[in-house]
């Protein structure tokens, strides 16, 4: 090998076996995505159905036994329809890419938080340092997508929904970082194997139990980061009849659709991670329970990927649960909660854990 | 500022909400000006739903314009067809049997308790609450199961008749009305534990759309919306019709004047026609239903003779015999009559000119007055708010387009 003329050396020395470790990626890429997608479809029926029961009716039950063909079916459906593309108004300078982009956008950026997210210690995509920051991140950059949708679709509801939808986002998302600012104190990383490693020192194994204001913060701020109710606001159906995507239809419009469930699922997995002790037992099981050392590790690492999931899907119930029990905020009365409750709320827990972190 | 960015003028966003829109209660439009989330300036549009019912009206005899009231508003069908009926028995008169008063009084407290269901769902869908909707109208099927038992109709009735129901109650209806009437209760408590000390429920209602006692008279306001404002003002109570001066109940009012104190008014309402419903079942008399001397479908179209002479029923074949005894030119007369329907009050005027057919029928809508009041409730809002004000002041476009 020659040496760099800038005296430049890798990072990091490359394996020799590359091909084989970027076939892995892409194959651990391909069950992520697979799941993912597969998850979005059957979290519509368990939300459909899950609503169901709590309004006294029964949910899908028509496709396949239990409904459970719904979602295929409405997957196909959607795929079949015509894909409407509004015509820019004349004299207007807005660009149909960018109507057919957005949705792309908000798909590609939630798709790829959940590249850092690990679903037991060994399965994660990457496992990078910063791990949170960049969910973070990455659910700011989804923000454009409906700005873009909004401008692009060249009306008025549309238009009002994506202008909501930032200033909700921007706000929310302040509030959000600074809630798991405490997590990262705690954990002293931002990493989330370290984060879900740290929690098991404890006998609960969970942040929930000393950060549950934090938590508190973060979940209120998930649901209006997520546009769920009651902040579904930038979708209101009862005033902007649809929102950002009232223009879209087809594919497009299950492009949405999928990118707002896995942002759904991916902030379940943040908060799962950060609060709920991710795919751990409490350590206390284990001194009860002493069998449970005795495992082998295949045995483990299933239980803990199924612990992990029905974290999240718990998560995902109380979505619903929510969604099916309260009203709908007005815009301003969102504002002036993630401004003067939320913001504050997760400012004192900073200060709080951190006073607690110095001093014990 | 640059001279480009000094030309850019600021003006106000103009949106169309309605006539298609999932919270304008069918095809009203309103065309909002908004100031960001701010509406500025709101202009109710109506007539989308127009279908000429008081024209129609003029072409038919009384007995045949009664299936036109259920389609004004159809929600409470029942409650037209009634205030139909007061209003063209004061016109003939026409005297009711004690019996069919009482079932006429049960059935307008159903049709009460039907309406504000529908207006409970769709205000608490319209605000966010999606469960509150299908828990409401879980009892709305029971109240049509009701009315089916009565007369075989569930949406459009035509029960009542001039002069009486249509057909008696049976035993059957009497024991399901009071299962119904005694389960209800728990059932209005229910909508309240997921909704009334909500706070997000609150903070969404409290204080918006105001309307001091003295605007709400004014704009002409009536029923639930106008006592929200705290005016005791009711039909049933200032000039009862039907078996309302032999019930006893009481009318809900608010103090606060808001979309909040308007929706607790008629939860109340609830509670007050239960205890209506209660006491016609336990005081219903026997005897007729129908007045047999009351107008049929074959109500003759010509002159009809006054309800004073000895040989009233203006049957078929008696009216050409007495027309030459009726003085030359029509005698004109009229009459407005009101009843309190679930929306407020609902008036009917009529000119008569003494044939069996109205000169003229005016429809005095409450969702037609309702309507206006929109724009004075919204303006300095905020858009969220007027899907909350729509909702408070109950209105279907089938009766405020007629």
């Amino acid at each position: 090998m020659n040496p760099s003329p800038y005296n430049f050396t890798w990072p990091f020395s490359p394996p020799d076996n590359i091909v084989l470790v970027i076939a892995i990626i892409l194959g651990k890429i391909l069950v992520m995505v697979a799941a993912a997608m597969l998850h979005v479809a059957y979290c519509t029926w368990f939300e459909r159905k899950i609503i169901g029961h709590m309004q006294v009716r029964i949910g899908p039950n028509r496709v396949g036994p239990f409904g459970l063909l719904q979602p295929i079916a409405d997957g196909i459906k959607l795929f079949f329809k015509e894909d409407v593309i509004p015509r820019p108004g004349v004299g207007s300078t807005k660009f149909r890419i960018v109507f057919k982009v957005a949705p792309l956008l908000v798909l590609f950026a939630t798709l790829s938080s959940l590249a850092v997210v690990p679903v037991f210690e060994a399965f994660y995509i990457a496992n990078i340092n910063i791990g949170l920051l960049y969910i973070l991140a990455l659910s700011a950059v989804s923000t454009y997508g409906i700005i873009m949708a909004g401008w692009a679709s060249d009306s008025k509801y549309a238009f009002l929904g994506s202008l909501r939808s930032s200033a909700q986002l921007i706000s929310y998302e302040v509030a959000m970082g600074l809630s798991l600012v405490g997590v990262m104190m705690l954990a002293g990383s931002l990493n989330f194997i370290d984060i879900v490693k740290a929690q098991q020192t404890s006998w609960h194994g969970m942040y929930l139990i000393p950060q549950f204001l934090g938590y508190f913060v973060f979940m209120v701020s998930a649901l209006a980061e997520t546009n769920r109710a009651p902040f579904d606001l930038p979708e209101a159906e009862s005033e902007l009849v649809a929102g950002y995507f009232v223009e879209y239809s087809g594919m497009r419009f299950a492009l949405f659709f999928l990118g707002e469930y896995i942002a759904m699922i991916v902030m379940s997995c943040v908060a799962v991670l950060c609060f709920w002790g991710g795919w751990g037992l409490p350590p206390v099981l284990y001194k009860v329970v002493p069998a449970l050392n005795d495992l082998p590790q295949s045995v483990k690492t299933f239980v803990e990927a199924v612990v992990f999931l029905c974290k999240v899907y718990s998560h995902l119930f109380l979505y619903y649960w929510i969604r099916a029990t309260l009203p709908r905020y007005r815009y301003d009365q969102l504002m002036r909660i993630g401004w003067t409750v939320l913001i504050p709320l997760a400012l004192v827990n900073i200060v709080i854990t951190a006073l607690v972190k110095y001093f014990f | 500022m640059s001279p480009h960015l000094r030309r850019l003028a600021t003006k106000e966003l103009t949106i169309n909400m309605g006539p298609q829109h999932p919270a304008t209660h069918g095809v009203l439009r309103l065309v909002l000006d908004l100031d960001g989330e701010k509406v500025i300036k709101c202009t109710p549009y109506v007539g989308y739903l127009h279908r000429g019912t008081e024209k129609l009206g003029e072409n038919r005899t009384y007995p045949m314009v009664l299936p036109l009231t259920d389609r004004l508003d159809y929600v409470s069908s029942m409650a037209n067809n009634i205030g139909y009926c007061v209003a063209v028995e004061r016109l003939l008169g026409v005297s009711v049997p004690e019996r069919a008063k009482f079932i006429r009084t049960i059935m307008a407290e159903l049709t009460r308790i039907a309406n504000h269901i529908v207006w409970l769902a769709t205000h608490a869908l319209d605000i966010g609450a999606m469960t509150v909707f299908l828990y409401s109208m879980r009892e709305r099927e029971k109240i049509l199961e009701l009315y089916e038992m009565a007369c075989g109709a569930r949406l459009t009735v035509t029960y009542p008749r001039i002069g009486g129901v249509r057909c008696d109650i049976n035993q059957e209806f009497i024991d399901a009305c009071t299962a119904f009437i005694n389960e209800f209760p728990s059932h209005v408590e229910e909508y309240e534990r997921l909704i009334d000390q909500n706070r997000i429920w609150l903070v969404r209602t409290k204080g918006i759309g105001v309307i001091s006692a003295e605007e709400a008279i004014n704009w002409g306001l009536t029923g639930p919306t106008l006592r929200g404002s705290g005016v005791p003002y009711d039909v049933r109570k200032c000039a009862p019709y039907d078996a309302y001066d032999q019930i006893d109940f009481d009318i809900p009012l608010g103090t606060n004047c808001d979309v909040y104190d308007r929706y607790r008014c008629r939860m109340e309402e609830f509670r007050q026609s239960v205890r209506i419903i209660r006491q016609c079942l336990e005081k219903l008399p026997g005897g007729l239903v129908l007045n047999p001397d009351a107008p049929g479908y074959d109500m003759a179209a010509g002159p009809r003779k006054k309800p004073a002479p000895p040989a009233p029923p203006p049957a078929a074949g008696a009216a050409p015999a007495e027309a030459p005894a009726a003085p030359a030119g029509p005698q004109f007369e009229d009459l407005y009559v009101a009843t309190e329907v679930p929306k407020g009050e609902l008036g009917f005027y009529f000119v008569s000119d003494g044939t069996g057919k109205p000169y003229r029928m005016h429809v005095r809508a409450p969702s037609f007055v309702h309507a206006s009041v929109l724009p004075r409730l919204c303006e300095g809002g905020l858009v969220a708010d007027v899907i909350a004000n729509i909702g408070t002041i109950d209105i279907v476009l089938g009766e405020c387009d007629r």
